[in-house]
């Protein structure tokens, strides 16, 4: 079958999907976004969260016809996503099917040529990052990094609802999302920066 | 057959460069692929891509222990879409077995099975449900054998053998064929220390089987080249062992399998055995096509060995005045069907089985057996943690019949420098035992009915049971438990362990640069980072690159046994230094004649200058390098040399270097519902010197939640009746998640090992241990219970098992 929704803010088509196949598997195999992490595919490790109209689903138990004719926001879009947020208040222009980067996104054949870019992590040097991305960085919060799109994309939702939340708010918030490597102290950490840093940014 | 030049898959891993002013050793420098890996754009193996590729299944013994009286693949070879299956006779060389130490392992089953979930057929497909459907026609016929499960079990006089005929340099000394190998220590005299002993106390533990439960699944690309060879993409921890283990089963000269590491999501140890390699590698060869491989959560847990399940036996005495005389231990570590990491994991049992305690009467020892469970080998800690749990539940049962107080007890017979370990290697750098313990205790404790101190009334979240909202503090008490540990840090044991580095240092508009070219699996734990950290500091450079890991450059050993910053860190030191050496030759040769200090003083490189130890600059490195041709260099590194442990005696100097933490752990205990909260895990650990303290404290955090984890909910159940594995998948095996894992306070001592470089100390497996029996100890003192279990299950704790 085809689907066809937006990703990122592009409006996307996919082909010859198998009516079994995930959300996470036509975003990841059909789509050329491997950003979502394929941690457990049984919706145990949040590793695959997505924004699909602006709720933060796990992708792998969302079957692709589902999505038809709705908004998905990825961890590949999520700066953009928090940047148009910024620009027009609460719930951005992506979750809501409007022209969010309309400019932006890649096309089809530039996503399958993807390749890892090499980048400056302490400056962020041509990389635009959204508020929680950058605070994952500083904080330490990124050791494999498997789990972090997704817990970027469901810490991001938290502060948008909360932007103040207690350190048990944080704990509820992302009990959804496992991570192996860090003992999750420095994901608290990055989530009070990214909290602390929106703050003062009002 | 010849075919057109492919081209290079997406998700290729390429260079990292990070600039930095400052970010030498010693610096909290964020990770240089940080920005990759917040975007989406860091390519772990999973994601690697091409054009044209097919997608690799296997196909698993659904039973244990069996003979295979058939296979019959053609109606999964008639499927649509399916381009190749391949069973054990289609192997292409003579080499048909894989394995660390010992090549036990079929890489696909030879008309026997010998655990659950073993390879027995490979399927390549168009689409991966393709392959899965395709897998499930193949037709096995299993005729099963008698199961081998337990001590019992493997040594009974008419066992069946789990490896008839072996002839490994284990098999020589081992009292029993099911046996993969045993190591005594033998020291001093039990029998006459015994007698001193005013107290004596004996136990018996059990410890579960751990998952390393890394996040990332077992995946990889294979690529057909046009040689004949093959391009892999993996997720390992050692790509030299994997290509070792890989090329002669597939009957290719190592230089026609180049392997490059792709990104790894976590490893702990289950990523050091082969996986999916000589699978996708076979698929690729057969269909001349690239094979992709993911493994599913299910999968992941067959697709790697496991930390062993131990059965230890104990007896210590102490004196009156709390004086520890002797110890006595017997450990029974389940390797399961094939060899993996076992024989390592029993020296390692076994030298570290009295803990970091001064005992000159020991007579210790350790097995492994061979069974019909899954295979078990390395994981985080490797043997020193499951001693762990046992010998300090030990120092609490001692120090509680002594009624002393259970720190105290320790800090008395605390080891420190000077100190002789069972196997007579003399302690030879800072060993602060008594002082990590002291660190803990002193610590504030959190607020008694800290549910309530959130704001008003009680905040469920902060109590056992969390959100299931089961009680608002009735029934609830609280315990403290403290525990410490020791670990060796490198390959032990006579291994000729070493790392490579190759660094190049070159002028680039106007600016020296370097790049870090080493085949370091960097599996989370901040290699990378350091190793640009460390190029800074030796070079004098900001811009450092980080070239990807492959097998175009020599061995950096494994990325485990808290080895990389000592051993590849320790290479990139050291050919920066020859590198630093070769600048000062071109500057003495060119500007000798200039300054005196040329040849007299001490010289480094700062700040992109060569400057004497006194401060004064002599020369821009730009300038001096300026119409020469890059520096670039590959050396080797070695730590010093370690002796086998006398396979009688025990004795013998088998390790690198030592390293400690300790762990006070606060739980509180529902003791109706059997519910835990563990309210806060302190620890202190001495690292000898943090290159990175950011990277240093996640470590120590993630380890001491790895603890956690086995103390109150991780094991791998294994049905005893079918050894069955019962519960892989993570709705059924639990790790912690963010509401399970209490605040984690961390102090660092950075105490100087004079032997290793920069005076580091290996750190990444040592809170893993000390943090189990913590949170134990401090369930026992809530609760009363004598839990000589790992995991503390409800019903452990309210009588109803």
């Amino acid at each position: 079958m085809r689907v066809n929704f937006t990703v990122n803010g592009r409006q996307q088509e996919a082909d010859d999907v198998w009516e079994g196949e995930s959300l996470l598997y036509v975003l990841r195999e059909r789509l050329g976004l491997p950003g979502s992490k394929n941690a457990c595919e049984q919706g145990e490790c949040g590793s695959c969260t997505v924004r699909l109209d602006g709720v933060p689903v796990c992708s792998c138990l969302v079957a692709a016809g589902q999505v038809e004719g709705r908004d998905v926001v990825t961890v590949e879009g999520l700066a953009e996503f928090a940047k148009q947020r910024e620009q027009h208040g609460h719930g951005g222009a992506c979750g809501t099917g409007g022209g969010c980067g309309s400019e932006g996104g890649v096309t089809l054949d530039a996503a399958k040529q993807w390749q890892a870019k090499p980048a400056d992590s302490q400056t962020g040097e041509g990389v635009e990052l959204s508020n929680i991305q950058q605070a994952f960085i500083d904080a330490g919060a990124v050791q494999c990094g498997f789990c972090t799109p997704g817990l970027l994309v469901q810490a991001d939702a938290l502060l948008e609802e909360n932007s103040s939340p207690s350190d048990q708010d944080i704990r509820e918030a992302l009990s959804g999302n496992l991570c192996r490597c860090t003992g999750y102290e420095k994901i608290l950490d990055a989530v009070r920066l990214a909290a602390a840093r929106q703050g003062e940014a009002v | 057959m010849a075919q057109n030049t492919r081209t290079v898959p997406a998700g290729t891993p390429t260079n990292v460069t990070q600039k930095h002013n400052k970010g030498g050793i010693g610096e909290s420098t964020l990770r240089p692929d940080g920005t990759l890996k917040v975007t989406g754009e860091f390519a772990y193996s999973s994601d690697m891509w091409h054009e044209d590729m097919l997608w690799g299944q296997t196909l698993r013994s659904t039973v244990a222990h069996a003979e295979i009286a058939s296979i019959d693949i053609s109606e999964a070879l008639a499927m649509p879409g399916v381009y190749s299956v391949l069973t054990y006779d289609d192997l292409p060389a003579a080499m048909k077995n894989y394995g660390l130490e010992i090549q036990d392992t079929p890489v696909l089953a030879n008309g026997r099975v010998r655990h659950h979930g073993e390879p027995v057929a490979l399927v390549a497909a168009d689409h991966p449900e393709t392959a899965r459907r395709a897998a499930a026609k193949i037709k096995i016929d299993y005729r099963e054998l008698p199961l081998v499960t337990d001590e019992a079990s493997a040594l009974a006089p008419d066992a069946p053998l789990i490896h008839p005929g072996r002839d490994d340099h284990h098999s020589g000394h081992v009292p029993h064929p099911n046996i993969v190998h045993r190591q005594p220590i033998i020291r001093g005299n039990v029998e006459e220390a015994r007698k001193r002993a005013d107290v004596i106390v004996e136990g018996e533990y059990t410890f579960g089987m751990q998952d390393q439960a890394f996040l990332g699944p077992e995946s990889g690309l294979a690529v057909p080249s046009e040689d004949g060879g093959v391009d892999l993409y993996v997720a390992t921890q050692w790509l030299h062992s994997d290509l070792k283990q890989i090329a002669p089963v597939l009957g290719l000269p190592e230089e026609k399998v180049r392997m490059t590491l792709s990104g790894v999501g976590g490893a702990f140890g289950g990523r050091e055995d082969i996986s999916m390699q000589i699978h996708a590698c076979l698929l690729a060869l057969a269909t001349n096509k690239p094979v992709k491989i993911v493994y599913n959560r299910f999968e992941s847990f067959f697709g790697h060995v496991h930390r062993h399940p131990a059965k230890l036996y104990y007896e210590h005495g102490a004196t009156k005045d709390g004086k520890l005389t002797h110890m006595k231990c017997k450990i029974v570590l389940d390797g399961g069907a094939y060899a993996s990491a076992s024989p390592a994991v029993v020296g390692n049992a076994s030298s570290l089985s009295v803990g970091p305690y001064v005992l000159e009467d020991v007579d210790i020892e350790a097995i492994a057996l061979y069974t019909n469970n899954p295979p078990c080998g390395a994981m985080r800690g490797f043997g020193a943690v499951q001693a762990c749990f046992a010998y300090e539940a030990q120092m609490d049962k001692l120090a509680a019949k002594l009624g002393m107080d259970p720190v105290e007890f320790r800090q008395l017979n605390a080891m420190e420098m000077g100190t002789i370990m069972p196997t007579g290697q003399v302690v030879d750098s800072p060993a602060p035992v008594a002082e990590l313990l002291r660190r803990v205790k002193s610590r504030p404790l959190p607020p008694e009915r800290q549910w309530e101190s959130a704001g008003e009334g009680a905040d469920v979240r902060a109590l056992p049971g969390g959100l299931s909202n089961t009680t608002h503090g009735e029934g609830v008490v609280r315990g403290v438990g403290y525990a410490v540990g020791i670990k060796n840090v490198g390959f032990s044991e006579g291994f000729d362990d070493y790392s490579t580095a190759r660094v190049r240092l070159e002028v680039i508009n106007g600016e020296p640069v370097a790049m870090v070219h080493t085949a370091m699996a960097e599996v989370g734990q901040g290699g990378v980072t350091v190793h640009a950290q460390i190029a800074r500091t030796e070079l004098g450079v900001t811009q450092v690159t980080i070239h990807p890991a492959d097998t175009q450059v020599g061995s950096a050993g494994s990325t485990s046994a808290s080895r990389q910053t000592y051993m590849t860190g320790g290479a990139v030191k050291n050919t920066c230094e020859a590198v630093r050496e070769a600048v000062l030759e071109i500057g003495r040769r060119k500007n000798g004649s200039y300054h005196p200090a040329w040849a007299t003083a001490e010289l480094l490189l700062e700040g992109g200058k060569i400057v004497t130890d006194g401060g004064e600059v002599l020369a821009d490195i730009a300038d001096v390098l300026e119409g020469e041709d890059a520096i670039d260099l590959e050396l080797e590194f070695r730590h010093r040399p370690t002796v086998a442990f006398d396979l009688k005696t025990g004795q013998g100097d088998g390790h690198v270097q030592y390293t400690f933490a300790a762990h006070r752990a606060v739980v509180e205990v529902d003791t109706e519902l059997g519910l835990v909260k563990v309210v806060e895990l302190a620890t202190a650990q001495d690292v000898g010197k943090a290159l990175n303290m950011l990277s240093v404290v996640g470590q120590i955090q993630g380890g001491t939640t790895q603890g956690l984890g086995v103390a109150i909910m991780e094991e791998i159940i294994v049905d005893p009746k079918t050894a069955k594995v019962r519960n892989p998948s993570f709705t059924d095996y639990l790790i912690p998640t963010i509401l399970d894992t209490p605040t984690i306070p961390v102090d660092v001592l950075e105490l100087a090992d004079p032997n290793a470089p920069y005076g580091l100390r290996g750190m990444g497996e040592a809170p893993t241990l000390s943090s189990t029996p913590a949170v134990l100890a401090a369930i026992r003192a809530a609760t009363g219970l004598e839990l000589n279990k790992t995991p503390i299950r409800p019903e452990a704790l309210t009588g109803t098992l």
